[in-house]
């Protein structure tokens, strides 16, 4: 079949690959200094009276089960092993996480919570050395590196970030200074929340009752959720919440979660020197013939038809696993070989472990449908290195808490133990509890493992024909111990809630790819000091190609215990910030090997 | 044959009148870059300030990072004494570009379609291209055709143009409008012709309507009133001529003088009352109000839907803080007319079921007792649309949608989404009749039949059956 | 405005992304948003109500009365609530199945297929595919080891099979997965079950009301407040509810 070819397009300053949070921020703060950008979107444009409104928004079947707003994997997916001994397989239906596709990519369906990191998780590995010693990093191949960036140096893009967004929150650690009813253990912060903490619903405001009452620190989980309207530092204009609980896996229809629509859009899509390209489906990073500089994107129009689109600056901004795959088709940096450590894109592919907690009540309506989604209660008190993890045989931790993110009833109809799965008991138990019952969920840093990688898939092919991503992943004993030392933490807390019953649901066996975890899927293409471990450099700029950026989860050299988009986006403005006060002024490497 | 010929005239006269009001009125319908009602998803996209504009520089700066900054920078003032610039500004203030520009077309080309209900007109090309523009019009011939409504070389305009508004312009204004005009990168564009079938296209029969209905005359200041009064007289009966969607019509669709500003209908969208009418007029907007709708298409009463949107964003964003309380002090000193009937309170049946789909459907964005989001989602509690008499613009709205016009002073254009798959058209007139009854509103209740008509006119919805 | 972008994967399927020779250049097709922010009156992606004819679209007579006996045990009509039958689940599964969830429109279907590991997750054909070949297969083993078809079994009986099913000791055969099978389908009555009415299934809101679900709401901001309070409004679907057509 004959392909169509595009007639040349003129050069640009910065192409950006994909046009979610990442392309929308680097788009936003790359204009703003004077440079001409152009977004490639594999999707359409969408917004929210046409595309996710209040009158048909609130349907949990078409948006959450049937993927009305993520990435189709009749087109691209990945194929899934738990070990490099097994044969990978497609992930034929989305289920353990959920990319967005079109614009505002998955910005549009998050629930918006919005953390830092710890400054320890920064130095996951020095920081646990000197405490733990060479056991504790170097157990079961744990490949845990530091990152080549502090959180003094991010706090501000932190603080940038959190007022785009509007985030509705307490300080915990205001300069310093541990502020009552936030965060002790959070990292000094400059100034507070934008916004005032959202309304408390009755569940997270039992389960924070009971922490506090077994000495532990509750505090509101901080919310790209508007607890009141407001305008952020570009003019745009956001609305308060109104609790619908049809936040998570759904486009938010009055304006009140953060995503690039509602933030950034109507500015950045105002300015001249900024261009979006819908329906355009890059394929690859073209480069010189000595692979030492991109020259800019090809790409497939709606039509079928090839273009190429020169570039300065190629950065990629897809969801992370899309990233290291266009590395990997690219031929940018070495692919990572497990066998022997060296290469480094494809490496640390990391994750996130979860588990949840149910405390039911005979007494108590709870209305758990009336959410946001990020409104709950949480403690930190077991998170990074907060706690002592002295003969606990594991390192890392996670944050645990009772969050109302909408008890949409498919979804969402929690039974007690034993109850059957099907049949009339199973309807009786649903019946009884689904209005009774807060949910406590934990939320776990997964380290980063010798066999957890990606590379390109031998056998599967999308239907562009590039070859599929392939995962290798599994949680390791470091992260199972980690996590039901967590569930145990968030039991206990439950059976002091005064509830009839609590039920614990552990993470237990093999990382299985299809019920839905997080989309916290993170690393494969890392940041680091040194060229020889890391894809990237402190700048998120290629250490190969040094005119490619790649800002996104990707660059965590392992995850951990918060979820990532705050320092997702930290890091891409930090990124941005080096392009326009560094690298325009002096093309090429930012950090010498 | 011969004794017909005089009423034969006059039904003319009538019917040319017709189409040349229509076409006044429709242009605010369907302006280049701001359609209203297409179902195309590849297209239908609002432009913002500038787009698809070569001039757009002078633009970008508002719409740049300081987004606080409210108005182009290189607004003429009115001190300005260069003619160029002053011109530039009163081409902006009297919303000149919105029809003279085609669809992604050279802006002041003109050939810009504007479809009435019997035939097309195309806007003149003001560029200086002596073949396809006025390149060959003088300073005088400009005058005239602003003044008279006669083109150079004699051929009446219609009144699409609204020369019985431009008349009142000064002669140094017009000459302004002219030099900044002269300035335009001449651009060949050949107008189409009309389509008007005859005999409606006979130009000289509106020589006859002049005569009827209009009288050339400038502006002369009321020395009784302020200097600031003054000039918002001039400016909403001269250059921005309000009245041709406002002002409502006669039987020859000529301005009703004694009824000027009361409010209008043109192509299913309600112009509203701008008089101090209590209840459907602007008595209960301050200055500030009104200065700060017409800057960036809202406040904390109201949010400019329908042809309003397309004169916010070419003209009145683009106007000076002066000028805009100049016009609202004009417009708050007139008085209101007649005295609201008093209502019958609507079934309570319907506002029952009214209440029930507010709830459940719109209290999201307008809040349970109908307050919004001041500046995002308009408050339906006093809001001046919602009280309208004619309850075209809110019923439009529910079954269509409507987004807020971004404007640089608001980038975020909010929107309402729309309810036409969804609701019957009893539960729209319901619900209509419910805010429009609600938490101190008054006004008379929208019945289903009156849905119905404008759903088969804009929606391409069926009623929903449930 | 939900734009497919399968025409463009259908022109380059079989292309291969080296054929990187030109016929003659054109304009990109793509939409290229420039100084707008695009937005459409009167269109919106709201949802596409199912096939409004009585009967089944999807399932054949004997599929059917599989689907109806399995529904009927999976959630049985009691005082607590409505069955799956009452709830008019076998006809949300028909249109489902019947539609673009069952061609897999959502899902990787490029061969190979082989066997995988239960954590690898779905590895077999559309859900009408499965659907379609394993009810055959049920039915055939009831009949080996029943001497009926499912449907003409009693209830406990058919409790039995379908808790066979659930825990893949049921005798299908090497190309039905029983296990997943029964998995997909309590999925998928779960859905119909508790998805919005306007799918076919929980008719009148009852599965809703049973459980104290309130539906397609958006504003709970006069309620956030009010704990242990039973919540003061009826469920309310994406075409409303009967207040909203109640008239004088």
């Amino acid at each position: 079949m004959a392909v169509t070819r595009l007639m040349p397009e003129p050069i640009v300053d910065v192409v950006l690959v994909g046009f979610g949070w990442t392309g929308a921020i680097m788009a936003e703060a790359l204009t703003a200094a004077g440079l001409n950008v152009l977004a490639f979107e594999r999707g359409g444009w969408r917004n929210t009276p046409n595309d996710f409104a209040l009158p048909f928004d609130q349907d949990e079947l078409r948006y959450f089960w049937r993927h009305h707003l993520f990435q189709n994997v009749a087109h691209t997916t990945l194929t899934f092993r738990n070990k490099p001994d097994q044969l990978a397989l497609p992930m034929r239906r989305l289920g353990s996480f959920l990319p967005g596709a079109g614009v505002g990519g998955g910005g549009v369906h998050w629930n918006g919570q919005v953390w830092r990191f710890l400054p320890s998780d920064f130095a996951a590995r020095s920081h646990n050395l000197q405490r733990y010693g060479a056991n504790a990093v170097n157990a079961d191949d744990m490949t845990i590196q530091d990152y080549p960036v502090t959180y003094a140096e991010l706090e501000p893009y932190y603080d940038k970030f959190e007022y785009l967004c509007g985030v509705s929150g307490k300080a915990g650690n205001l300069n310093g200074k541990v502020e009552p009813g936030g965060n002790p253990f959070e990292g000094a912060r400059s100034r507070e929340y934008p916004n005032p903490p959202l309304q408390m619903t009755y569940g997270p405001t039992l389960f924070a009752l009971a922490a506090e009452s077994l000495g532990y620190h509750p505090f509101p989980h901080p919310a790209a959720n508007m607890s009141r309207a407001y305008t952020n530092p570009l003019g745009v204009q956001l609305a308060q919440c109104t609790y619908c609980g049809f936040c998570e896996k759904f486009g938010c229809g009055n304006d009140s979660k953060s995503s690039p629509q509602t933030t950034i859009l109507p500015v950045l899509m105002s300015r001249p020197n900024f261009t979006l390209r819908t329906y355009c489906e890059v394929l690859k990073v073209e480069l010189t013939r000595d692979r030492r500089h991109a020259t800019g994107v090809s790409y497939v129009d709606e039509n079928g038809a090839l273009g190429f689109q020169p570039a300065s600056i190629v950065i990629l901004s897809a969801f992370m696993l899309e990233n290291v795959r266009q590395l990997l088709i690219s031929g940018i940096g070495v692919p990572y070989d497990p066998r022997t450590g060296k290469g480094t894109v494809g490496k640390n592919y990391s994750y996130q472990i979860v588990s949840s907690v149910n405390v039911f009540y005979d007494d108590k309506i709870t209305n758990p449908f009336i959410g946001a989604g990020a409104l709950g209660m949480i403690i930190d008190d077991f998170n990074g290195d907060n706690f002592d993890h002295t003969g606990l045989g594991f390192i890392g931790g996670g944050y645990l808490g009772a969050l109302n993110t909408g008890a949409r009833p498919i979804e969402t109809h929690p039974v007690p133990d034993k109850t059957p799965k099907w049949g009339a008991g199973f309807k009786r138990a649903i019946a009884a509890n689904y209005l009774k019952t807060v949910p406590i969920i934990t939320h776990g840093a997964v380290m980063s493992h010798r066999t957890n990688y990606l590379d390109l898939d031998p056998t599967w092919r999308d239907t562009l024909g590039r070859p599929l991503m392939r995962m290798t992943f599994d949680f390791t004993d470091n992260e199972h111990r980690m996590s039901d030392f967590l569930t145990d933490k968030a039991a206990a807390i439950g059976r002091s809630m005064g509830g009839r019953e609590v039920k614990e649901t552990k993470r237990s066996g093999a990382y299985d790819i299809s019920p839905y975890q997080t989309t916290h899927t993170t690393g494969g293409a890392i940041m680091g000091s040194d060229p020889k471990s890391s894809a990237l450099n402190r700048y998120l700029q290629s250490w190969d190609v040094p005119n490619v950026f790649v800002p996104g989860a990707n660059a965590f050299p392992q995850n951990a215990g918060y979820n990532p988009m705050g320092t997702v986006a930290a890091l891409s403005y930090h990124c941005a910030d080096a392009i326009v006060k560094q690298y325009v002024k002096a093309p090429g490497p930012l950090v010498q090997a | 044959m011969r004794c017909s010929r005089i009423p034969a005239i006059t039904l003319w006269v009538s019917l040319a009148t017709f189409v040349a009001a229509c076409a006044n009125g429709y242009y605010r319908q369907q302006p280049p870059a701001v359609p209203q009602g297409t179902n195309d998803p590849g297209g239908g996209a609002i432009g913002l300030p500038g787009a698809n504009d070569d001039d757009i520089s002078a633009d970008a700066a508002a719409w740049g990072p300081s987004s606080d900054a409210v108005f182009p920078p290189d607004a003429p003032g009115q001190a300005s004494g260069d003619p160029v610039a002053r011109g530039r500004y009163l081409v902006d203030a009297g919303d000149c570009k919105a029809c003279h520009t085609a669809a992604g077309a050279q802006p002041f080309a003109g050939a810009r379609a504007i479809r009435t209900p019997i035939g097309m007109i195309f806007s003149a090309n003001l560029t200086p291209d002596p073949k396809t523009g006025i390149g060959k019009w003088t300073e005088a011939d400009f005058y005239r055709a602003m003044h008279k409504g006669i083109a150079h070389g004699g051929k009446n305009l219609y009144p699409a143009f609204p020369y019985t508004y431009f008349t009142r312009l000064s002669r140094p204004d017009v000459d302004a409008i002219w030099a900044y005009l002269r300035t335009l990168p001449p651009i060949y564009q050949v107008k189409p012709a009309n389509r008007i079938p005859f005999p409606l296209n006979i130009r000289p029969l509106m020589a006859i309507w002049n005569a009827l209905f209009f009288r050339p005359r400038e502006f002369r200041p009321d020395p009784a009133m302020s200097a600031e009064w003054n000039r918002g007289a001039y400016l909403v009966s001269g250059p921005g001529h309000c009245g041709g969607c406002h002002t409502p019509k006669n039987l020859f669709l000529a301005d009703r003088n004694n009824h000027a500003l009361e409010g209008s209908r043109l192509n299913d969208w309600v112009a509203l009352d701008l008089t101090s009418d209590p209840r459907q007029g602007l008595a209960s907007w301050s200055t500030g109000d009104i200065v700060e709708y017409l800057r960036s298409g809202r406040n904390a009463r109201a949010t400019a839907s329908g042809s309003m949107q397309e004169v916010i964003y070419y003209s009145t964003s683009r106007m000076s803080d002066s000028d805009l309380a100049a016009i609202a002090t004009y417009l708050k000193a007139l008085p209101p007319h007649t005295p609201a009937a008093v209502l019958k309170r609507p079934d309570d049946a319907v506002m029952r079921s009214g209440e029930a789909i507010y709830v459940d459907s719109c209290s999201g964005c307008h809040g349970p007792n109908g307050e919004g989001q001041v500046r995002h989602f308009p408050p339906l509690a006093g809001d001046v649309p919602v009280h309208a008499h004619d309850p075209t613009t809110i019923i439009r709205i529910i079954l269509e949608g409507s987004r807020s016009v971004p404007t640089p002073a608001k980038p975020t254009a909010p929107a309402m989404p729309p309810f036409a798959w969804k609701l019957s058209d009893s539960e729209v007139a319901a619900v209509s009749t419910f805010v429009r009854n609600s938490w101190g509103n008054s006004a008379p209740a929208v019945s289903r039949s009156q849905v119905a008509k404008l759903r088969t006119r804009h929606s391409d919805e069926e009623p929903a059956t449930k | 405005m939900s734009h497919s972008v399968s025409r463009r994967f259908a022109l380059l399927a079989g292309a291969g992304i080296s054929a990187f020779f030109a016929l003659r250049p054109v304009r990109a097709f793509g939409e290229t948003i420039r100084r707008r922010l695009p937005w459409s009156s009167g269109l919106t992606d709201r949802p596409e109500r199912p096939d409004e004819r009585p009967g089944y679209i999807f399932f054949s007579a004997s599929e059917a009365a599989f689907i109806e006996a399995a529904l009927a045990r999976l959630i049985p009509n009691d005082s607590t609530g409505p069955g799956a039958i009452e709830a008019n689940v076998p006809r949300f599964i028909d249109r489902q199945l019947g539609g673009p969830y069952g061609a897999g429109d959502h899902f990787y279907l490029e061969p190979p297929f082989p066997k995988g590991l239960p954590t690898q997750g779905w590895q077999a054909g559309t859900p009408a595919q499965v659907y379609r070949a394993a009810i055959p297969a049920i039915d055939g083993w009831s009949t080996a080891t029943r001497g009926r078809a499912f449907a003409a079994l009693d209830p406990a009986s058919q409790d039995e099979m379908l808790k066979a099913l659930e825990d893949g000791k049921a005798e299908l055969g090497s190309s039905t997965d029983g296990k997943a099978f029964f998995a997909l389908l309590l999925q998928n009555t779960i859905e119909g079950y508790f998805s919005d009415p306007i799918y076919g299934g929980n008719r009148d809101m009852e599965p809703w009301r049973m459980i104290g679900f309130p539906g397609a709401r958006y504003d709970f901001r006069p309620f956030v407040g009010r704990f242990g309070e039973a919540y003061n409004l009826p469920p309310v679907g994406l075409l409303g509810r009967p207040e909203w057509r109640s008239r004088g």
